[in-house]
């Protein structure tokens, strides 16, 4: 009809084919939108932006202090990554890692409660046990109802996670509550036999061996093993594993169980090794950054560590912009909103093109 | 009349991934004619009829409907245009009734939906055109005949004066598809112009006027139907290398023992209907066991629970003297039973998952594939290099997602893997639905291969020429039964065939025709 409003298109087009340069390039720019837009909007409030984010990296990765709080702080979202990681490779979606999380740190508090001896390695021991389970059933409840009633396991994860916060506030508000606290809301100091060691006299602690193990072992027991295999067919094609005679819905409540597992380990290690009483800011989230790190790490554990190390020095720098420049916490959180926002939106250029053309007439 | 273009297609070029689906395509469709586009599976004629319905636009070149060019940016647009497209799946809301299924998306849209108005149209649609369907029946109700219908009628309803038919005829048993040509022929006789998807050469020749030949996305000719042979067409949809009849019962090994045996077996599919009521049947070594049908009879429930994917109710089922009723799939691969299924990408492959990853799926829990508590990928790898040489499986490489191959490797895939090793019972079904002419041949030899290797075969296929093409028996499957069996079954059964197809038992064997 009108020829000449056509002139030029722009065109969508699947892409069969991605390389891994291509796919790096992707998250970079991905990255480094967010990181644009993030400085606008500090622009907005009344900082100046290079300011900021240079007080966030002197803050976080520049000298010794700074990469050991990173350190601290990479280790629980590590293993809360790794976590959710697992259950993501089966196409499970547990989004309630930080109730897992939870989950375990109640636990072991528990158990340093009523069952505390003198011996370290007893008590240590034990107390990975009490945590694994706990955060394990956690999980494996919402795989149970997945499996057998196929209740969608997004939301009985999220409502779980409620369940445990509420759970960890009427233990430190209650029953628990030191009675020297002068009224704070926490239990006792756990006794030097239920701590994990730190290192060089910083909060660095042997929790970060956890992680290290746990990420070796999915990298072997995914990648190269039996189950693995049987995990990553049931998620990619469910049909396909009925064909190989896969049991699916018992693989559901053990990912489950195993994903909860390890999130509730990381809540042992913050206990143990960070924090060495449960109060009820401990859990600030790192359940719901480990979605984002997982995701962006491509499930892959090794990288997962990695991609851990660079939000935990985002959540560095983000106490130090708070401290230096008075800025809000929310700032830090809206930048990790936006870094995830722009990488969701780099998906798209994963499996799409765009191209433009010219019409020549 | 007859000489009034609708449709003219100038040029048309489509590159999708840098192929070019099509290249500098004319196409042209007169008022009163049936134009057939004749060609392979990928050859562009989907896509060209899908710029000609608005769903694509073209790289280049122009459209004109009745000498005025127009640029569709929507199937809206083409349909306001008096343009409809009947798909093989015919979208169509199961849940609603047929007037429902055709008020939606109407032109005149108004706020309050007029039943009986709505009803009387369709009814004289209907009558006019000999498309029998009752307006009130919810559309999950009716048959795939029926369904088919009800997609037509929605065209003309919408006063659609040129309609195109996208492989119309693979779903319908042959009495309903001469129900269709006429319908076609009367619509022709009043100035409609259609245009007829198809890859059968023999219903080209009965319902086409002109027919157009694609091939890799170019046009090789436009003929007319009266003056061109069915081998000339061939040739013209293959390129120069020929079609090549494959060689048929050479060496007729006769039938040996029985290797898999159900007896009345009951099966019930998804939704928790029994699908299949009361099959016997006997697999036997070196023999074709064919199964037709139209689709949606139980065939694929009764593949099912004979590769041990489903549950088997009632009834029995014996791999010679074992009794594996309940067997699990595993078991029955175990055993050498081997399964192809009709959706390759839905369950015979992981599409997202490599050839080795592919080809590992229904052998991994055993060695040499598996090690312990891990998978043997070296194994693996050096497997599926094989395999892809040896079945000639053309793909860029090992670790490539398969989802990257042609429907025709997928497919070669899959039997490579089931075919290979410690094979007794080959369950195929729809084996070559969608591949090319030559991929298909390749399928039909490697199952007449199966079979000379002491394989007992039950292929189930909707394709008439293709069982009888293959089988040494042939059952029809109508409504969870089988409605007898013809032995050494040729074209002169065609007839019978198509009469149990429609549940009329030919003779007093099978089937009731009575039916709750």
């Amino acid at each position: 009809m009108d020829r000449g409003a056509k002139k030029s298109m722009i065109k969508i087009e699947k892409r069969f084919y991605i390389s891994k340069g291509q796919e790096l390039y992707i998250i970079l720019a991905s990255i480094i939108l967010a990181l644009l837009s993030g400085a606008l909007m500090l622009r907005l409030m009344g900082v100046n932006p290079w300011e900021a984010y240079g007080m966030m990296l002197k803050g976080s990765l520049s000298d010794f202090y700074g990469i050991s709080e990173t350190l601290a702080k990479t280790i629980p979202l590590a293993m809360c990554s790794l976590a959710v990681g697992l259950a993501f490779t089966m196409v499970v979606w547990n989004i309630g890692a930080e109730g897992q999380f939870v989950m375990g740190a109640l636990a072991c508090t528990a158990f340093v409660r009523y069952f505390y001896t003198d011996s370290a390695i007893v008590m240590l021991a034990s107390m990975t046990v009490t945590s694994s389970l706990a955060g394990g059933f956690w999980g494996a409840f919402a795989g149970f109802l997945k499996a057998r009633w196929n209740v969608n396991e997004i939301i009985t994860t999220l409502m779980m996670n409620y369940i445990a916060i509420l759970l960890l506030q009427y233990f430190v508000y209650g029953s628990w509550r030191d009675p020297t606290s002068l009224g704070f809301p926490m239990t006792p100091v756990f006794p030097e036999s239920a701590r994990l060691p730190q290192f060089f006299a910083s909060r660095v602690h042997a929790g970060l061996f956890f992680a290290l193990i746990v990420a070796l072992i999915l990298w072997i027991v995914v990648r190269k093993g039996v189950w693995g295999y049987e995990i990553r067919v049931s998620g990619q094609n469910p049909r396909a594993a009925d064909y190989a005679g896969i049991k699916s819905a018992r693989n559901v409540i053990l990912v489950m169980f195993l994903s909860g597992a390890i999130a509730g380990l990381a809540g042992m290690a913050e206990m143990a090794g960070l924090h060495r009483r449960l109060q009820p800011g401990f859990a600030v989230g790192y359940g719901y950054t480990a979605i984002i790190i997982a995701w962006l790490a491509r499930l892959h554990p090794f990288t997962i560590i990695f991609v851990s190390f660079f939000f935990g020095a985002l959540f560095v720098g983000g106490e130090n912009l708070q401290i230096a420049m008075r800025l809000p916490l929310s700032t830090v959180q809206i930048l990790q909103g936006l870094i995830l926002f722009f990488l969701l939106g780099g998906e798209f250029f994963r499996s799409y093109r765009i191209s433009l053309t010219f019409k020549k007439r | 009349m007859a000489e009034k273009v609708l449709v003219n297609m100038r040029g048309i070029t489509k590159t999708f991934y840098d192929i070019k689906a099509n290249d500098d395509v004319d196409f042209d469709l007169k008022a009163g004619e049936v134009h057939a586009l004749l060609g392979e599976n990928g050859a562009g004629k989907s896509t060209l009829m899908s710029i000609l319905c608005g769903l694509y636009q073209p790289d280049e070149g122009t459209i004109e409907l009745e000498g005025h060019e127009v640029v569709f940016r929507s199937p809206k647009d083409a349909i306001a245009q008096g343009i409809g497209i009947v798909h093989q799946h015919f979208m169509l809301v199961p849940s609603l009734t047929v007037w429902e299924n055709m008020a939606l998306g109407s032109a005149e849209r108004d706020f309050i939906v007029k039943e009986n108005a709505t009803c009387a149209r369709i009814r004289e649609l209907s009558a006019r055109y000999g498309l029998d369907v009752d307006p009130l029946s919810p559309v999950w109700q009716l048959s795939i005949g029926e369904q088919q219908r009800v997609a037509i009628l929605r065209m003309l309803f919408h006063k659609a004066k040129i309609l195109i038919l996208d492989e119309p005829t693979s779903v319908l048993t042959p009495q309903e598809t001469e129900k269709l040509f006429e319908t076609v022929k009367h619509m022709k006789e009043e100035g409609f112009g259609i245009v007829f998807i198809s890859h059968k050469l023999k219903e080209v020749f009965e319902i086409s006027d002109r027919i157009t030949v694609l091939r890799r996305g170019r046009v090789v000719g436009t003929l007319s139907a009266r003056e061109v042979t069915a081998e000339k067409l061939a040739e013209m949809m293959v390129g120069s290398g020929g079609v090549g009849e494959i060689k048929v019962g050479v060496s007729r090994k006769p039938p040996g023992k029985p290797i898999l045996i159900a007896e009345e077996i009951r099966v019930r599919n998804d939704k928790g209907l029994v699908a299949v009521d009361g099959v016997s049947l006997t697999l036997r070594e070196n023999q074709i066991l064919g199964i037709a049908g139209v689709s949606g009879n139980g065939q694929g429930e009764l593949a099912e629970a004979l590769a041990g994917m489903r549950h088997i109710e009632r009834g029995r089922l014996y791999f010679t003297v074992e009794d594996v009723t309940s067997a699990s799939a595993r078991r029955m691969v175990d055993l050498g039973v081997k399964y192809i299924p009709a959706d390759r990408k839905g369950v015979g492959l992981v599409p997202n998952m490599n050839v080795a990853e592919n080809v590992a799926l229904r052998k991994y829990w055993r060695p040499p594939y598996r090690r312990g508590f891990f998978i043997d990928w070296d194994e693996v790898y050096r497997d599926s290099g094989y395999l892809i040489e040896s079945y000639d499986i053309l793909t860029p490489g090992i670790d490539v997602a398969v989802r990257m191959l042609s429907g025709g490797n997928q497919q070669k895939l899959i039997l490579a893997r089931e075919l290979s090793d410690n094979m007794k019972v080959v369950i195929a079904m729809h084996p070559t639905w969608g591949l090319d002419v030559k991929a298909t041949a390749f399928v039909r030899e490697k199952l007449l291969a199966a079979k000379e290797e002491g394989g007992a075969v039950l292929l189930i296929s909707e394709d008439l020429d293709e069982l009888l093409m293959l089988s040494d028996l042939l059952a029809v499957m109508y409504r969870g039964r089988l409605m007898g069996t013809i032995e050494a079954p040729d074209r002169s059964h065609i007839e019978k065939i198509g009469l149990m197809m429609a549940g009329i038992a030919s003779d007093g064997q099978g089937g009731k025709k009575e039916h709750d």
